[in-house]
């Protein structure tokens, strides 16, 4: 569904991407791999619009992204977390999962102020919506907290619950067990998997966590310094002699 | 440290003798057609130089000075209680806004005409505050040009009243929709900027239209403004002595009372108040809406906003639009009430009053806003013998609020959502 091809982005002087290519498929967990400063986030945000790529292209279901502006690509299925928890800090986590299904209620503003049948219903839904996901990732009970007070492992999972409300169809993770202690990692394994099983859902992992990549990636890709460096399932990877190098380089 | 400290109480309190010794120690007087600079009296000359000693006796002990400040809270015995019970404290604020507003409607039966005018003067700026709060406190578009939309408003319908002879009626809602549009309209251009930058812009939008509206004197009058402005009419009856339009009757003679008038600014309080309680509720259904929580997204997180489907352009002209229709709205009652317009009335200290109200009241937040309103254009009339230092004490407060309680006197507090568990 997901199809990148020869990606390039340069900054100045700096080729943080170079010719990086990669494809996911339905119900498919890809994940990239590299040192720091790889070009991992800037693959990111080449893919969600924050970046226009100086060269490739990038295919979402058949159709050219690269270049669209970021709230439209979103509006297509493909959403994203950050690396550093980007959340609407001063409002409550309940609004922060409605702020996301704009898309689904009715913003119709005469309706809304009427609070016609249809924008009450389509509000209804919302919430429903939003509870779902919030129980799922055991965050009903601070519905009504501000997000910024949120303990870290908390807004991780908010961040990905918002995510989720929006009914994407490509989900973007960068580093998503970051800062995450052991059993958050494994509840975030689990989640992972579950995104894909029970929702369809495709997910591209950015992570450094390596023993969380190899137990939930179908693929891997490895870039090094802005280039391409491996690719193939956690098995090659593991075997692989320029990955071992490169990481045993960097430590 | 200390003597970097000194350094810098030095550097100040000199700035402050630049700044202060032209400005208070030289005066200009005009003696037939030449100009001559004469110094000022020996007493300005010590209050300068003790300006400048306060300032560098502030600023080499500022650090403990504000220390002590930052420490007042405590001395607030409700400080540390436990916030109320949601549903108990959104009663509370409802039945007191009941309350006020009901007061409101038979106060002016009671007081003064002066006192009913200056209340319609401070609804004026409620509507106004509530709009800049849309901008502002809601999208976080620091905006200091409002005052625009404000005489756009107003503009309108003296204009109108002027070429057409429209009434109030009808120029309310034109002049809140043209407001409107060209607050989507000065939008555009500054969509990109954030922050200080969109501050700049927005000034520069401001003092454009009043020069505008200074300079086209063809249309505009210039600085003699306009005038002959029709006050509202009740169904149709005035409430003049005598009717001006043809087809109008008379307040007085149809309810065969004797003529006063008290009753035309009674009116048009109980109009400003009708609007402003309209104001207040449409805006606070807003920021229950879709729209509401888009513009927060947007002040909390402008990237994150967007990854999630938001567009910028809709959501910043959505509240740029807003907040000048309503402006709109008090302009078109401002001139009303005023009867005259010049551009006198929209300078960029009107912008910094209403900008200043905001934050006061406490960003988002409606009741503060309007307390807020009520003390910034009451406070100043109450004290008139201080009405020299009206800026002084004004800036003094400022300082001291973000100093002490920079969220404002009574912040936003967010609407709990009561969810129902899914399965
Ligand atoms: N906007 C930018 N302007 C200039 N250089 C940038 C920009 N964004 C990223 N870079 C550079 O591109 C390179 C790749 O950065 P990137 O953030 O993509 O790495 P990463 O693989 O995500 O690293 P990490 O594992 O630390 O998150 C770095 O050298 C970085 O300094
Ligand atoms: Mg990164």
């Amino acid at each position: 569904m997901l199809e990148v091809q020869k990606l390039s982005m340069r900054f100045g002087g700096l080729l943080a991407v170079d010719q990086v290519s990669l494809d996911v498929q339905e119900r498919e967990i890809v994940s990239i791999i590299g040192p720091n400063g790889a070009g991992k986030t800037t693959v990111f945000n080449c893919m969600s619009g924050f970046y226009k790529p100086t060269g490739g292209k990038i295919l979402f279901e058949g159709r050219e992204v690269q270049g669209k502006p970021d709230y439209k690509i979103s509006r297509m299925g493909m959403v994203r977390t950050f690396q550093h928890v980007r959340l609407f800090t001063q409002m409550t986590v309940v609004e922060n999962l409605l702020v996301a299904q704009h898309r689904h209620l009715n913003t119709n503003m005469i309706s809304g102020l009427l609070g016609t049948p249809n924008y009450r219903q389509r509000e209804q839904k919302a919430l429903d919506r939003a509870a779902y996901w919030l129980e799922r990732v055991g965050l009903l009970e601070l519905a009504n907290r501000d997000a910024g007070n949120l303990a870290y492992g908390q807004q991780r999972r908010l961040e990905i619950a918002r995510c989720m409300v929006t009914e994407p169809k490509l989900l973007m993770l960068d580093e998503p067990a970051a800062g995450l202690n052991p059993a958050e990692t494994k509840e975030l394994n689990q989640l992972i998997i579950s995104l894909k099983e029970d929702y369809n859902v495709s997910v591209v992992l950015i992570e450094h966590d390596m023993s969380l990549v190899m137990d939930i990636s179908d693929r891997i890709n490895v870039i090094n310094q802005g280039k391409p460096l491996a690719s193939g399932t956690p098995e090659e990877i593991r075997r692989n002699d320029d990955v071992i190098k490169a990481y045993l380089g960097e430590a | 440290m200390a003597a970097n400290n000194l350094r810098h109480a030095l550097f100040c309190a000199i700035v402050t003798l630049i700044i202060s010794f032209p400005i208070l120690g030289l005066n200009l007087e005009a003696k037939g057609i030449n100009i001559t600079l004469t110094g000022a009296k020996t007493s300005t000359y010590v209050a300068i130089v003790l300006a400048a000693v306060v300032v560098f006796v502030f600023q080499i002990f500022r650090d403990s000075f504000m220390g002590v400040l930052g420490k007042l809270p405590n001395l607030n015995p409700l400080a540390g209680r436990e916030p109320m019970e949601q549903s108990k404290r959104v009663k509370l604020e409802s039945w007191i806004l009941t309350g006020i507003v009901i007061f409101a409607l038979f106060w002016p039966f009671l007081v003064s005409r002066g006192s009913v005018d200056l209340a319609t003067l401070v609804l004026i700026y409620i509507m106004l505050a509530l709009g800049l709060n849309v901008v502002v406190g809601l999208a976080g578009l620091l905006d200091l040009g409002y005052v625009a939309f404000y005489a756009v408003g107003a503009y309108t319908f003296a204009l109108l009243s002027q070429y057409t002879g429209i009434s109030f009626w009808m120029a309310l809602p034109i002049g809140a929709l043209l407001a409107g549009l060209t607050g989507m309209i000065l939008g555009f251009p500054v969509l990109r900027l954030r922050g200080d930058y969109l501050a700049i812009v927005t000034l520069g939008f401001g003092e454009i239209i009043r020069i505008l509206l200074n300079n086209w004197t063809t249309l505009t009058g210039g600085p003699n403004g306009i005038g002959g402005i029709p006050d509202p009419t009740l169904f149709g009856m005035e409430f003049g002595r005598r009717v001006k339009e043809e087809g109008n009757t008379s307040f007085h003679e149809t309810f065969g009372i004797a003529y006063a008038s008290e009753h035309k600014i009674i009116f048009l309080y109980l109009i400003a108040l009708v609007l402003a309680v309209i104001t207040a509720l449409i805006i606070r259904r807003f920021m229950r809406m879709p729209v509401g929580r888009a513009w927060e997204a947007l002040r909390e997180d402008e990237i994150a906003a967007r990854s999630l489907g938001l567009s910028r352009t809709a959501v910043k002209l959505s509240a740029f639009t807003i907040g000048a229709f309503f402006a709109g709205f008090a302009g078109t009652v401002f001139a009303s009430k005023q009867g005259f317009i010049s551009p006198e009335s929209f300078v960029f200290l009107e912008s910094a009053i209403i900008l200043a109200i905001v934050v006061l009241g406490g960003m988002g937040s409606q009741l503060g806003v309007i307390l807020a309103a009520i003390a910034v254009t009451i406070l100043p009339e109450l004290a008139r013998e201080f009405s020299e230092y009206r800026m002084l004490i004004f800036g003094a407060a400022m300082v001291l609020m973000m100093v002490w309680r920079p969220q404002g006197l009574l912040p936003m507090r967010r609407i709990h959502i009561k969810l129902n568990r899914q399965e």
